[in-house]
């Protein structure tokens, strides 16, 4: 029995491997288990190595660790790729038609699971492709679980193609499930412990998270260039637009995106686009115009391994500075940055508020780690209430004199003025790219100039008297405080948990807000640190150079990883020493 | 409200433009027809680019947004799609329209929202003081192109054409009665209606003068000529020389992009409940 069983799927693009992970944390999360399923595959449509993880547990967990209990190995590949990091005594699933394998294979002793899956696939008169159903109900019976977990989700899955469908995938998993059973009956090892988790949970990836963020939050536009790794993005609304009185528009690229999007923000709807690096260095002339007309506008920039096309498909945290700096100009913005799926949906809608509220462009800062994993969360954090809060927004009448509104009165006194949209009598003003004065009327005035650029300079003040506090867990009085932000929280949080069972004192600071940068409270989080260690997913420690810009203290102590691949908490122990 | 005149969209500011520019002709004759189209300051939107056609918000009392250079078509689009009951108007130029934002111009022909979009077409750059703009015919000389212009111009006309404008037409800034009456019919056209207006730059183009273009324009109504063809549109985009072709040139009627979004069939964007239906529906999907 096992607490956590970690179960890898190996093979070749285009046989099945992703959604054989979806089904696999369904049918856990389905029963009681907390699930995280991580992907790492190429920037390929076909070929290439392709490989999902899915990590369950019995009880809540934050993200991966290095643990491989289970391998299923569609080619002998992935045999290859992955042998040397193998638990002991880890399973090894796979077809001896593929290649023969035997202990003296592996550095370490594992279990090998020979299983015919060409065979039972053409027994079965399916296709080749298939053979990732027999995989699933072959580990569904390696990990102690009763078939009928599987089985729902696989109905559910297959039930809007027919019954027949569900039939034919039923007997294809059966087969995998019963094989197990019959010629590896002795095998309970790696049988894990019944779930704890009372609660209903939803199994999303991180974008996903943040569609669903933005529909609570009462999106109604979007304009999203394909763009890994927030396609999954896409898909949602475009899927979901009907349903949610929602327009998605594909732009000709991100520069149209962006302009789209600002044009339906000031024409009144919430508008989003979302992108990685390369397509957001297309809209950066886009956000300086967002700032100058004041649009509300939420931008999801899920971060990927850079410079240029770098490696699409790979996670980096390497654009928070970029983010902060962008844009011609000066003007204000908010930056946030969730560490999971929970928060990429509740941050999302908190995000639409903002943006309404002072007028600004808000960033939901995101990565292909988050955008790509799943999941879990309760359903009972998606279902607490939303307050939606469109800020000094007028629909109607503005009751102004005939051509006096003042769309950006400079005398308000947070800088935040009321705005029209088109159509709503007495509104009438220009959005204007050029500085202005109240009505929007171009001016190069010195005395205009000076008065709109503190207007916008106390949006930023009043901004940060809003400013959501870093998160601080762990030991009070620790000797070591490790400071992350973003989807590096998992594995710090999970390597402070390893620590602290060693007798450490250990604490976390995070930043789900991170600009404009939460300066009081992190003097006084870091007044009582010993020992400051930032720990963060680029080459060049952005957070920790945030930080010495905004507050003077300089860390010394870094651990940086810019591989593409998330930080593993059990190698931050390491270097921890 | 009083009935609407040209008048009614002044602003008190006076134009900065050249004395003689022809963007005198199109701002007058835009304001003419909404007058005439009973289209309120307060009722439409126009989507400026950045060149000297943009200075005219500044003396057009209408909701107006002054955007980027070439971004002016995506800006339109994104307010056409959260209010598709607003009437939506872009005053681009060429550099604006074709130059920088060439790729917009493209797409938005081929999505067919219900846009006008009004170009000035001088073949300058004015507002930087003399360039060459992508509709400068070839020799002509300017600050960029001191031995003469060596490209071939972009034809504003076929342009649209080919990526699937449903109203194509040309007009001049020097009749205005004509112009006026070409910019009601794009605006009542549902559909993206491109009007390329030519027009004489008096600074810096010596060439193409009023008088140059009088002697050679010719208006295709009353000569038989139908625009429902797109292949005879196409040839008559061509028509440059001796004879320069003005009116409407091709129509269509296709479905717009907006009439053809499922959320859009009845109110628009802004009006429609910000809470979610059927959220709980909408969570089981992830279970």
């Amino acid at each position: 029995m096992k607490d956590n069983v970690t179960w890898t799927i190996g093979g070749e693009a285009g046989f099945g491997i992703m959604s054989s992970g979806t089904v696999l944390a369904r049918t856990f999360a389905r029963t009681g288990y907390h699930v995280f399923a991580v992907n790492d595959y190429p920037s390929l449509i076909r070929g290439g190595h392709n490989v999902v993880s899915v990590r369950i547990g019995s009880k809540p967990f934050y993200g991966m660790t290095k643990d491989l209990h289970i391998l299923v190995a569609l080619n002998a590949e992935t045999v290859e790729m992955h042998k040397a990091q193998l638990n002991e005594g880890a399973y090894v699933l796979y077809d001896p038609k593929e290649k023969e394998w035997t202990a003296a294979d592996f550095p370490k002793p594992v279990t090998l699971v020979p299983i015919p899956l060409r065979d039972i696939v053409s027994e079965l008169h399916a296709d080749v492709v298939m053979r990732n159903t027999v995989v699933l109900g072959a580990s569904i019976a390696c990990l102690g679980v009763p078939f009928e977990a599987l089985f729902s989700v696989i109905h559910d899955q297959f039930i809007h193609k027919g019954q027949e469908v569900v039939d034919q995938n039923e007997k294809i998993a059966r087969a995998g499930f019963d094989y197990v059973k019959t010629h590896f009956a002795a095998l309970t090892d790696m049988h894990v412990s019944p779930g704890t988790v009372t609660e209903k949970q939803a199994i999303v990836n991180g974008s996903e998270a943040v569609g669903l963020g933005a529909v609570r939050a009462g999106l109604k536009f979007a304009a999203i260039y394909p763009m890994t790794p927030i396609n999954a993005l896409i898909t949602f609304l475009a899927d979901h637009a009907k349903e949610f009185g929602i327009v998605y528009k594909q732009p000709e690229d991100e520069i149209a995106g962006i302009n789209m999007a600002i044009g339906a923000s000031i024409a009144g709807a919430r508008s989003m686009v979302a992108t990685s690096g390369g397509g957001f260095s297309l809209m950066v002339e886009g956000l300086s115009l967002a700032g100058m007309v004041e649009a509300p506008l939420v931008i999801d920039l899920g971060m990927r391994a850079g410079p240029a096309t770098g490696m699409p498909t790979y996670t980096e945290q390497g654009e928070l500075l970029f983010t902060i700096y962008a844009g011609h100009g000066e003007f204000p913005r908010i930056i946030l940055a969730p560490a999971d799926a929970e928060e990429a949906y509740s941050l999302t809608a908190t995000a639409f508020n903002l943006a309404d509220r002072y007028q600004v462009p808000v960033f939901v800062l995101t990565d292909k780690y988050l955008n790509e994993s799943q999941w879990c969360i309760p359903v009972s954090q998606l279902n607490q209430p939303v307050t939606i809060d469109r800020g000094k927004l007028l629909l109607s009448d503005t009751g102004a004199a005939e051509g006096q509104f003042q769309r950006y009165d400079a005398d308000v006194e947070n800088g935040v003025s009321a705005r029209s949209v088109p159509g709503a009598k007495h509104g009438q003003y220009y959005a204007n790219s050029y500085e202005h004065d109240g009505t929007g009327h171009v001016t190069d005035r010195a005395d205009t100039r000076i008065a709109m650029t503190e207007k916008r300079r106390r949006k930023a003040k009043a901004i940060e008297s809003g400013i959501m506090p870093p998160v601080y867990a762990g030991d009070e009085q620790a000797d070591i405080t490790l400071v992350t932000w973003g989807t590096t929280k998992g594995s710090v949080i999970t390597a402070m948990e390893i620590l602290r069972s060693q007798g450490k004192k250990v604490g976390v600071i995070t930043y789900p807000w991170i600009y404009p940068f939460p300066v009081a409270e992190t003097k006084k989080l870091f007044a009582a640190a010993k020992r400051i260690i930032d720990v963060e997913q680029n080459a060049t420690g952005q957070l920790a150079r945030l930080i010495m810009s905004e507050t003077g203290i300089e860390i010394t102590e870094k651990l940086l990883k810019f591989d593409g691949r998330p930080w593993l908490p059990e190698e931050i122990v390491s270097k921890l020493g | 409200m009083a009935t609407l005149t040209a008048e009614s969209y002044n602003t008190g500011f006076l134009p900065t433009w050249c004395p003689g520019c022809g963007d005198f002709g199109i701002w007058k004759s835009l304001q003419g027809a909404f007058a005439k189209l009973g289209i309120g300051p307060d009722d439409g939107m126009v989507v400026y680019g950045i060149g000297c056609h943009g200075n005219m918000y500044d003396w057009m009392r209408m909701y107006g947004f002054a955007g980027l250079h070439g971004r002016a078509l995506p800006v339109a689009q994104g307010i056409k799609l959260a209010n598709h009951t607003l009437p939506v108007v872009v005053v681009s130029g060429d550099g604006d329209c074709l130059g920088e934002g060439g790729n917009h111009f493209m797409h938005a022909a081929k999505r067919n929202p219900d846009l006008t979009v009004i170009i000035h077409d001088n073949q300058v750059y004015g507002l930087t003081t003399g360039q060459a703009s992508p509709t400068a015919k070839p020799g002509f000389k300017t600050k960029s192109t001191p031995e003469g212009s060596t490209d071939s111009p972009v034809n504003p006309l076929a342009l649209a054409l080919v990526s699937g404008a449903t109203f194509v037409a040309r007009g001049f800034a020097g009749d205005m009665p004509g112009l006026t009456a070409l910019m009601e019919q794009a605006m009542n056209h549902k559909g993206f209606a491109v009007l390329d207006v030519l027009q004489p730059c008096v600074t810096f183009d010596k060439v193409h003068t009023y008088q140059w273009y009088r002697q050679r324009l010719y208006k295709l109504d009353g000569t038989g000529y139908v625009p429902d063809n797109k292949l005879t549109a196409l040839e008559k985009s061509m028509e440059w020389g001796d004879k320069i072709p003005l009116g409407v040139l091709y129509k269509e009627d296709r479905p717009t992009s907006e009439g053809l979004e499922s959320a859009l069939q009845g109110e628009p964007l802004i009006r429609l409940p910000l809470e979610p239906a059927h959220w709980d529906k909408l969570l089981e999907e992830f279970v």
